[in-house]
């Protein structure tokens, strides 16, 4: 979501109308047609963006133990909800000010957005009535831009998992989608000052979104502590296999499919050749990277540990997805490949680090979305000569330090307030039956 | 009447029930269970962390037989359960002190 090429789609769009080719009579309709295609590619981008949130729910819902599979699946359904709420009353304003911020301005640099409802165009506008008619229709922005915002509460709930409760998650996601997503956002994606004086490039948000959810899955993770019995009192590591790896493996395909959506919406423009061509270069460099992340963690596995280890290769598919975000336009198929793979290296060697720090990160959240898209922000330097060192370091820095800052105070908050663990006894029992009353997998059917 | 157990390797099931049926044996009740012998489980890898598999799965059959027929059974029963290698399991004999066909009410070894 490059601010930038809002302004270079409507100049490619103004140079196509110059051409002779183009007849007096074909000018408006060139430019309805960008408006159309650009509405449409945010479209089709949201609703694969929206399925990403399925994706996340099989893969978590795999990878805890059987007995916490319908609070996982709770969990998610209900955030989205709550982040669909939370960004029409707050977050989309916030993170979209269109000039009009609370603190800051365009030219000194926005840091804080508008505070209003989210409002659509009205029904059957003409092209007169479109809120910006070089752009898209403002249903499908808001749309696509809504499905970022859910995706990041998402990554939190799996790191959480198996312990947490679920009424403190929900109150935690309503202030990262209200809030703290759309806050951090607008500093780059809004037009602050990330993107006006620090030059932040992340294409589709390695950083804005999936190093974001990882911030706050890290704190909140260091806060509530790990499951019971995943460290030995001699600081040995024991091993909570999942239950069901063919659901997990099914999330995976689901969110590679939505990652399409994802960085290719990011285009956020369909409307000329150019930009046509841009996005399919995007979806190829998607699917490279996804690849080269699943062959780096599956070579990597079998030579440290003599056997292929499944978990680990989705977590690495998920890396080098998450670290070509940043940039999936500008490198080769070669460079995004080679992109994703070092993602996928990362999730092999932090997984376990993050053990050796008794930090439990249930589903590998942290290494995926937290380093490799530190990892895909900074690689955006070998690609893109418009990146600089310090125009990519320094928002990470200023990005990490205020979601792990506020997300640390508000997980504290929960904590000595209403609590956010539940009881040993619960957690032993499992939350489907202790919090839910309700077993994903009853073990007799009553016929 | 005797009440005979065996613990034996689950892809061991089918050939067994074929050859205990070819010896006469007439009913039999199966149950998926974990458990070590000396073996005393492997060494697997979840996610960098080494674990111990203590309890391996298993088959267990039981079934009751006339005291005259509890030779052969357990000898099929040995011979086909049987790969050489570690982990084959184990077959117990124990005493039956009556039976019950809950349909007829027939008692000893007419209720086998």
């Amino acid at each position: 979501m490059k601010t930038l090429s809002k302004i270079a789609g409507i100049s490619a769009a103004t140079a196509l109308i110059a051409s002779p080719a183009f007849a007096q009579a074909g000018v408006e309709a060139a430019d309805h047609t960008a408006f159309i295609l650009n509405s449409v590619l945010f479209l089709m981008g949201g609703f694969l963006v929206f399925w990403m949130a399925a994706g996340f729910t099989m893969l978590e819902a795999g990878l805890v133990r059987s007995k916490n599979v319908t609070m996982q699946l709770t969990k998610n359904i209900v955030l989205f909800a709550l982040a669909a709420i939370a960004y029409y009353l707050i977050g989309y304003n916030v993170m979209y000010p269109l000039g009009n911020w609370s603190i800051g301005s365009d030219e000194t640099g926005g840091y804080l957005g508008a505070f209003g409802v989210a409002i659509l165009e009205a029904v059957g506008i003409s092209a007169e009535g479109a809120d910006d008619l070089g752009y898209a229709s403002t249903g499908s922005d808001f749309f696509f831009q809504l499905m970022f915002c859910a995706a990041t509460a998402s990554i939190v709930s799996g790191a959480l998992a198996e312990r947490i409760k679920l009424w403190p998650f929900l109150i935690f996601t309503v202030i990262l989608t209200g809030l703290i997503y759309p806050i951090q956002a607008s500093w780059k994606w809004g037009g602050g000052f990330l993107d006006s004086q620090w030059g932040f490039l992340d294409f589709a948000g390695s950083t804005v979104v999936h190093s974001v959810g990882g911030w706050a899955a890290l704190a909140g993770a260091i806060i509530l502590g790990p499951r019971i019995g995943k460290y030995a009192k001699d600081g040995k590591v024991i091993p909570i296999l999942g239950s069901n790896l063919p659901l997990a493996t099914l999330g995976v395909f689901i969110l590679w499919l939505g990652w399409f959506g994802f960085n290719g919406g990011s285009q956020l423009a369909m409307g000329t050749i150019g930009d046509v061509a841009d996005v399919s270069r995007i979806f190829s460099n998607t699917n490279a990277a996804a690849a080269g992340g699943v062959i780096a963690a599956l070579a990597l596995t079998q030579l440290l540990y003599k056997k292929p280890d499944l978990t680990m290769i989705l977590n690495g598919a998920l890396a080098g997805l998450v670290a070509i975000t940043a940039e999936p336009l500008t490198p080769t198929l070669g460079q995004a490949t080679l992109i994703g793979a070092v993602g996928g290296a990362i999730v092999v060697f932090a997984v376990p680090m993050l053990d050796k720090l008794k930090i439990d990160d249930t589903v590998g959240a942290i290494p995926v979305h937290l380093l490799a898209g530190i990892w895909g922000t900074l690689a955006v330097l070998f690609t893109n000569s418009d990146a600089t060192f310090m125009g990519q370091i320094v928002p990470i820095i200023i990005i990490g330090v205020f979601v792990f800052t506020v997300s640390y105070a508000v997980w504290t908050i929960l904590k000595v307030t209403v609590g956010i663990r539940v009881s040993e006894e619960n957690e032993i029992m499992g939350l489907d039956m202790s919090e839910l009353g309700m077993e994903a997998y009853p073990e007799f059917a009553r016929h | 009447m005797k009440l005979i157990i065996a613990i034996i390797k689950p892809f061991k099931l089918e050939e067994v029930r074929e050859a205990l049926t070819s010896v006469g044996v007439q009913g039999l009740t199966v149950s998926e269970v974990k458990g070590y012998g000396r073996q005393s489980g492997h060494t697997e890898i979840y996610r960098g962390a080494e674990y111990v598999v203590n309890f391996v799965p298993k088959i267990k059959l039981e079934l009751a037989v006339a005291d005259s027929d509890v030779a052969t059974v357990v000898e099929t029963l040995a011979a086909t359960a049987k790969t050489g290698k570690i982990g084959d399991g184990k077959i117990f004999v124990l005493n039956v002190e009556q039976t019950l066909r809950i349909r007829t009410g027939e008692t000893g070894e007419e209720a086998l």
